[in-house]
């Protein structure tokens, strides 16, 4: 398993920060962690309405000074 | 001199150049102050207007008016495209050769569809991103005699509306065919509701759920196969058609992407002063900017008069003073003869009030209005 990718999505809106960890999962191999941050409160719902769509694995969501980080397996 | 380029000259690029000719009439008749627009083409598109072209209600060369006569005579016009920008040394080079510098630039080229994005969406899918695309899409409605439409949008595109409005619009269309006990529609969009707009999304959910529209959200299209007639989305799931309706994703323009100004063609722009990040002489409006708020006509109309003022009094005061707000106004056409609009900025979401008959006329009105206001005579 390779080191957790950080998909940084900071400052951009719905649905931008889904966009590219849809773009970032693309490009990654089953078992790879993803780490996505982001400012927009609206795409921190999405992410893991789209996580359990798809169904790769939620492995963490924090919030720390208005920054939203929400770790992603693939999970195929 | 002051020398002022316009890049673009299609809704944004106008109102502003039409802008500034109005406010800096002393300074251009006294050879203080030049404007200057670039561009790719002789003729200005009304783009909303493919959305009706596609139903058969307004003809395509309804569309298109000279350029030069949308444009204040004071106003330099070539039609001449920019390919390179030399942004250190404040000047461009266009196609035709010639090099253009400028005390301050404003970049309005627009968006374009990218269907390419997604394998099989350009040899399967009808759209309303062209006059071609939009004369093919009205003869597939007109000669659909019923099964299965599905509606796929991509991110971001031109005009939030255009999903919804197409949905109701063939909704009301086959309805007056008589059609609709024969057609089934799956309207799909890629994030978690069926709308970017929170109360957009809330206002129509409603309106599909009477109509017996059915929704998938969490659709990002990842593939069209042609052979079976059917949609695969990045998520895994499926949708199955006869009659496929994109909303493709879009780009901004090349020519942006290949001299390094932003990804896909987006320019990060300051959202208040429109200002290209980390120059303060270079400005950006309409579809080209990186914000996100609607890639729309009135987007660029209401940036092209902050700008316009804020470069008049930049190039006789020195300073900018009016901050862009965020402000976006678009009619919904909810079918053939009603619509409603959501009116928002920055700040304030849209309300988006019951259709009604008088707001579709007054879109009307402004299919027609339109050249007027880029004008800058209303
Ligand atoms: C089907 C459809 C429906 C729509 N409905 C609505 C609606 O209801 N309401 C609404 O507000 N908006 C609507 N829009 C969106 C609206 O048309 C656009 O958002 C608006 O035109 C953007 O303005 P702009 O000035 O950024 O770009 P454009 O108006 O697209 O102008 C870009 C200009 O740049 C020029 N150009 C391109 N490349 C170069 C170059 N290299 N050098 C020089 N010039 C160049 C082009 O020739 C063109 O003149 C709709 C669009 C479509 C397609």
């Amino acid at each position: 398993m390779s080191e957790t990718r950080i998909v940084d999505a900071r400052g951009s809106f719905c649905p931008g920060p889904l966009m590219e960890l849809i773009a970032a999962m693309k490009t990654a191999t089953v078992g790879d962690e993803l780490e996505v941050l982001s400012t927009d409160r609206g795409s921190a719902e999405d992410i893991p309405e789209w996580i359990k769509k798809v169904g790769h694995t939620l492995v963490s969501s924090s919030e720390e000074g208005g920054v939203y980080h929400l770790r992603v397996r693939k999970a195929k | 001199m002051k020398r002022i380029l316009i890049v673009g000259g299609g809704t944004g690029g106008t109102i502003l150049a039409n802008n500034l000719a109005r406010r800096l009439r002393p300074e251009i008749d006294g050879a203080r102050v030049s404007v200057t627009m670039l561009s790719a083409s002789a003729r200005h598109m009304y783009q909303p207007g493919l959305l009706y072209v596609a139903f058969g209600k307004m003809a395509p060369s309804e569309l298109y008016a000279d350029q030069k006569t949308l444009l204040d005579p004071v106003i330099h016009f070539h039609v001449d495209p920019v390919e390179s920008f030399d942004l250190d040394h404040n000047e461009v080079k266009t196609k035709g050769g010639s090099v253009y510098d400028y005390d301050y630039l404003a970049i309005c080229t627009g968006s374009r569809p990218e269907l390419v994005s997604v394998p099989g969406l350009m040899e399967n899918a009808h759209h309303v991103y062209t006059e071609d695309a939009a004369v093919k899409t009205a003869e597939a409605l007109r000669t659909f005699e019923g099964g299965r439409i599905a509606i796929v949008t991509g991110v971001p595109h031109k005009c939030p509306m255009v999903p919804l409005e197409l949905t109701f619009m063939m909704y009301d269309y086959f309805k007056d065919r008589d059609l609709l006990d024969k057609v089934s529609f799956m309207y799909t969009y890629p994030i978690g509701r069926i709308h970017s707009l929170e109360n957009v999304a809330k206002w129509a959910a409603p309106e599909f759920d009477r109509m017996g529209v059915r929704y998938e959200t969490l659709f990002n299209a990842r593939e069209v196969d042609g052979v079976k007639k059917c949609v695969h989305s990045e998520e895994g799931s499926k949708v199955e058609f006869d009659l496929l309706i994109a909303v493709p994703p879009h780009k901004g323009m090349e020519v942006i992407e290949q001299n390094k100004l932003g990804t896909a063609g987006w320019i990060p722009t300051n959202r208040a002063t429109l200002a290209m990040e980390g120059r303060n002489n270079v400005f950006v409006l309409g579809d080209t900017t990186n914000l996100p708020i609607s890639k729309a006509g009135s987007t660029a109309h209401y940036e092209a008069e902050v700008l316009g003022e804020n470069l008049a009094r930049l190039v006789t005061q020195g300073g900018a003073m009016r901050f862009y707000e965020g402000k976006v106004f678009c009619f919904i056409e909810a079918g053939k003869d009603r619509a409603t609009y959501a009116s928002f900025d920055y700040k304030n979401p849209p309300q988006p009030r019951p259709p009604s008959r008088a707001i579709h006329w007054f879109k009307l009105a402004y299919n027609r209005l339109y050249w007027n206001s880029v004008r800058g005579l209303l």
